[in-house]
């Protein structure tokens, strides 16, 4: 049971052991629908994160208040209402990026990672941990989408972090790298197939890490313990 | 047992439900009214930073994002209403801007903006929205190319009407190396939005801004 253990190791299955994009391949549609470029991953993994840390704070402190019956009605309630809220503070702060990620943060309403953590975790632990859980499970999702969208847009477009200024305001503009204008890009990366091949990659880069520290770690019993929560929701 | 027993945890139940939907709402509520006028502000901030680009602030003095006429003509302009900002210096008509749509998009429909000064010369051409492949068709983006500037001061005459094409079709606009659909699409949609308003040009400018889409001839000269 996910009661035990402290708040390292919730720390550790949200961002390593059970990453909701790597492991358990939640919100995949947004995932690999907005990563064509690094900053793209990041405005959406980081209202991504803000409403699970929101829902999950939430639904804690709940979950001796609501009826098992009409428990997943209210999570979505919930839910819903913060990413609206976060949807309409995005349009009147960030306004360029809230155009370009466009419907997909409304749509952050169906990532199951979500309602995912709301059920599993968050409505059996204290506001503490599963503030720590939402947050690190967001932080593991959005360096998915950063990492990603950093990889498809380098590869895809030869450059880095390129429209900063979107997040950062002006003063970001030096962040964007180039490979040179020379650098035409190879087209794949950009389109749909590019974001499979590139998350496919991804999961079996963790596999085989994964792998080597099974074998350099075999007689430690956490391994046995990440397993607990890799098939929730 | 009675019915007393099953209905209370129903009851108990909906109210939860409802306290949520109602505190969820007021969430939206209260975050809506506080960012409301911020978003507007910022929608009228990007629109009117592209008609600047094309109607520089120093030739108009009036607020070309009020002043604005609604018409309508599917064949020429592409979509059942098209919005038109007017510039104006001193009463006197500047610059229109239209919100053509073109309709033959390699996959969907593309919004423009098209400026056309008084003289019937472009200020220039913006791609608004567009659903094209990326890395090919986008080269219409302002972002990635230089293209869509290749409008910039063209008008009827120049070039003449029967070469408003693209190269592959004998006219004198640039198409993309793997993506001809589009930039014909847009030279075509550009062509019909200049007809458009060289026939309608004084009715564009009617004071009035009246959704009425018929031109009315007694403003000539």
């Amino acid at each position: 049971m996910s009661n035990s253990g402290g708040l390292g190791l919730i720390i550790k299955n949200g961002l390593w052991n059970s990453n909701q994009a790597l492991v358990a391949l939640l919100g995949l549609c947004p995932l690999l629908a907005v990563t064509n470029t690094a900053i793209n991953g990041l405005g959406l993994g980081i209202a991504t994160t803000a409403v699970l840390v929101a829902s999950n704070g939430t639904v804690s402190l709940i979950r001796n208040l609501v009826r098992s019956e009409v428990r997943l009605p209210v999570f979505v309630l919930v839910i819903a209402s913060f990413v609206t809220a976060i949807e309409l503070s995005m349009n009147a702060y960030f306004h360029e990026l809230h155009k370009i990620l466009g419907i997909f943060i409304p749509l952050i309403v169906t990532n199951c990672a979500i309602i995912g953590r709301a059920e599993a975790f968050a409505s059996k632990n204290n506001l503490l941990r599963s503030l720590v859980d939402g947050l690190s499970v967001g932080v593991g999702f959005t360096l998915v989408l950063v990492t990603l969208g950093g990889m498809r847009e380098l590869i895809g477009q030869g450059t880095l972090f390129d429209q900063a200024h979107l997040m950062f305001g002006a003063a970001a503009e030096g962040m964007s790298l180039s490979l040179g204008s020379d650098f035409q890009g190879m087209l794949l990366a950009i389109l749909p197939p590019g974001a499979f091949i590139g998350l496919g990659l991804m999961i079996a880069i963790k596999n085989l890490i994964d792998k080597r520290l099974a074998q350099t770690t075999a007689t430690k019993p956490e391994a046995l313990e990440s397993g607990a929560e890799a098939g929730t929701s | 047992m009675g019915i007393t027993m099953v209905k209370h945890p129903v009851v108990i139940a909906g109210s939860i439900l409802a306290m949520f939907a109602v505190a969820g709402s007021t969430l939206v509520a209260f975050t809506h009214e506080f960012t409301k006028d911020r978003i507007a502000a910022n929608e009228r901030e990007t629109l009117l930073r592209s008609l600047r680009a094309m109607v520089p602030s120093n030739t108009v003095d009036n607020d070309m994002t009020t002043d604005t006429l609604a018409v309508n003509d599917p064949e020429m302009l592409g979509s059942p209403q098209t919005t038109v900002y007017r510039g104006r210096l001193m009463g006197q008509p500047v610059a229109t801007v239209l919100t053509s749509v073109v309709p033959g998009g390699y996959s969907g429909p593309i919004k423009l903006l098209v400026a056309v000064r008084y003289d019937g010369t472009l200020g220039g051409v913006r791609v608004i929205s567009h659903k094209e492949t990326p890395g090919l068709g986008d080269k219409i983006e302002e972002s990635r190319s230089d293209w869509i500037y290749s409008f910039d001061n063209k008008s009827l005459n120049d070039p003449n009407l029967q070469d408003w094409k693209v190269k592959r079709d004998g006219g004198v606009f640039d198409q993309f190396t793997g993506a001809t659909i589009t930039p014909r699409s847009i030279v075509d949609a550009v062509k019909k939005t200049l007809l458009y308003v060289k026939d309608h040009r004084d009715a564009l400018y009617d004071k009035k801004a009246a959704s009425d889409p018929e031109p009315q001839e007694n403003k000539k000269p």
